[in-house]
Parts: C-alpha cells; structure tokens; sequence
C-alpha cells in the first residue's frame, strides 16, 4: 500500500511538472533572467504547490504517524550552516547554468531527450561524490 | 523588469504546481515521507537506506509520468539551451549542491516552505538568488546564451 501510494504520488509529482511547463529548461531560465524579459511562471508553480501542501504539511507536523501506520519523517534539523548555505548555492548555479533540476531531469529521461541522460548521469555522479567525501569524513 | 506575456503561463503553471502540491501532500499523509526529488534520489544511491521499495515506487512514477501523459496528450516543448560541457557541469553542481544542501527545489522548495522550516526558506533563497546570478552572468554579462 506504501508503494502504491508513493507510486501515485510520483507520478502525480511528473504530471505536474509537465502541465506546469517545468520540464522545458527554457522556460525555467526565462524564470531565472529577472533582469531580461521575464517570465513569471515558476512562481505561479511555487503559488499552487504551496496552496495545495499547506493544510497537509500543517496537519503532519503534529501527528507521529501518517495515516498508513509509518513513522512521520519531518526533519527535525534547525541549524543553518554552511553546508545548507553553500551546497544550495552550488546546487542554485548548476539549476542557472542548464535550467534543469532533479525532477524536470528525471521526467525528461523518457520524453526522447538525450540531454536529460548527460545531465542526469552527471547529476549522479555529482551524489555520488556527496557520499564519497561524506563517508570518508567522521 | 519586463514580463515576458509571450511565454507566461499562469493557469497550466498553477495548475500543475497544485499537483506537486497533491504528491506532496500524498506522500507526507500517506507514507509520512518528504517529497523531497534530490533526498529520495541520493538515499536510493546508498547501500541499506531505509525504505528503498518506497523511494523507489516514486522514482518510478515520476519517471513514468512522461508515458501516461504520452498516452492522452503530445508531450510538451522541452528546449535545451546547453551543450554537453553545460549539462554535465550543471549536473555535477545541482548532484553535489543538492545534497550538501539537504534539498532541492521540490525538498526545500514546496515541502519545506510548505511547513515554514527556517532551514528551507534559506536554502530555497539560497539557490534562487545563485540561479538568477547565473543566468544574469551567462546570459547578460557574457552573451552566451539567447
């Protein structure tokens, strides 16, 4: 029952990102080009995601377990270091740079787009690195 | 600023964000788990992590998603503005950034400012102000890219 609904939940989570227009990389940049002609939609994206999730999130926070009997996995973690602060600059240059991030990669690898498959096998092995360097450090 | 009304999509962008919305929504009511794309995607690398049959279900949906919609409906206009060198840097970057970051734009993004977390409004701020730099560098600063 667990995987069918996290089965449901990604491809809802796929068909949004197509009906919003997230999985076009030009249009994410012409999100991020706020100083050339802008194109305002991925705010509107952010707008309805939001919308939708805030009752749902507002009414986890408080229960221990969601409703199929699992233990409610919030992240507790409340310090901002540099970690968060860097890896998200990182991760905010790389999304400037291609206009792709982890979700529009993942559903762009079967719409027949070859770009998606360099991006994402790249996207890996830049995790991959993550764990590397993580384990090797205490 | 201008706003470019050609491209602007506000109904099927609304539309399609309160969907993310709803599988966000799914997975943290239903499996108590964080739609969070780069998290899922990084613990699935990892040997023995913790409901890798989940993780996995999700992955697959998402990756599914493009052949369900193939079957009702064309599959939008996908247009890509880099080159090899450009996709793999900017893979490696968003690979390594999301995970020293702990999230990306779904994780931080919609579930993180979804529950006010202080953490994820940085991030999120984070990554949108070094995206807009970016592109303001490629596109403005360098005349690279159209």
């Amino acid at each position: 029952m667990k995987k069918l609904s996290a089965f449901i939940a990604g491809l809802l989570f796929g068909i949004g990102l197509l009906l919003a227009g997230m999985a076009n990389p030009a249009k994410v940049l012409g999100f991020l080009d706020i100083t050339g002609v802008w194109d305002p939609s991925l705010a509107w994206v952010m707008f309805g995601a939001i919308g939708v999730a805030w009752m749902p999130f507002h009414w986890a926070m408080k229960q221990s377990h969601s409703v199929l009997g699992a233990a409610m996995q919030i992240p507790t973690q409340r310090t901002l270091d540099r970690r968060l602060i860097g890896g998200s600059l990182l991760f905010g240059i790389g999304w400037g740079i291609a206009g792709i991030c982890p979700g529009p990669g993942l559903v762009l690898l079967l719409s027949g787009h070859w770009q998606a498959w360099v991006f994402v096998l790249a996207m890996l092995a830049g995790m991959q690195v993550f764990t590397r360097l993580t384990a090797s450090r205490p | 600023m201008l706003i470019d009304t050609l491209h602007f999509t506000p109904w099927s962008s609304l539309a399609g964000g309160a969907l993310i919305g709803l599988s966000a929504s799914l997975l943290i009511v239903a499996n108590g788990r964080i739609a969070g794309i780069s998290g899922v995607l990084g613990s699935l690398l990892q040997r023995g992590s913790e409901g890798w049959g989940e993780k996995a279900m999700f992955i697959l949906g998402l990756l599914l998603a493009p052949l369900l919609w193939g079957l009702f409906h064309v599959l939008p206009l996908a247009e890509f503005q880099s080159g090899v060198l450009g996709l793999v840097s900017a893979g490696l970057l968003v690979g390594v950034g999301t995970r020293y970051g702990s999230g990306c734009t779904s994780g931080h993004g919609v579930c993180g400012l979804s529950r006010l977390s202080p953490r994820s409004i940085v991030a999120t701020l984070s990554f949108m102000l070094a995206g807009f730099a970016t592109v303001w560098v490629i596109r403005h600063l360098l005349g690279l890219m159209p």
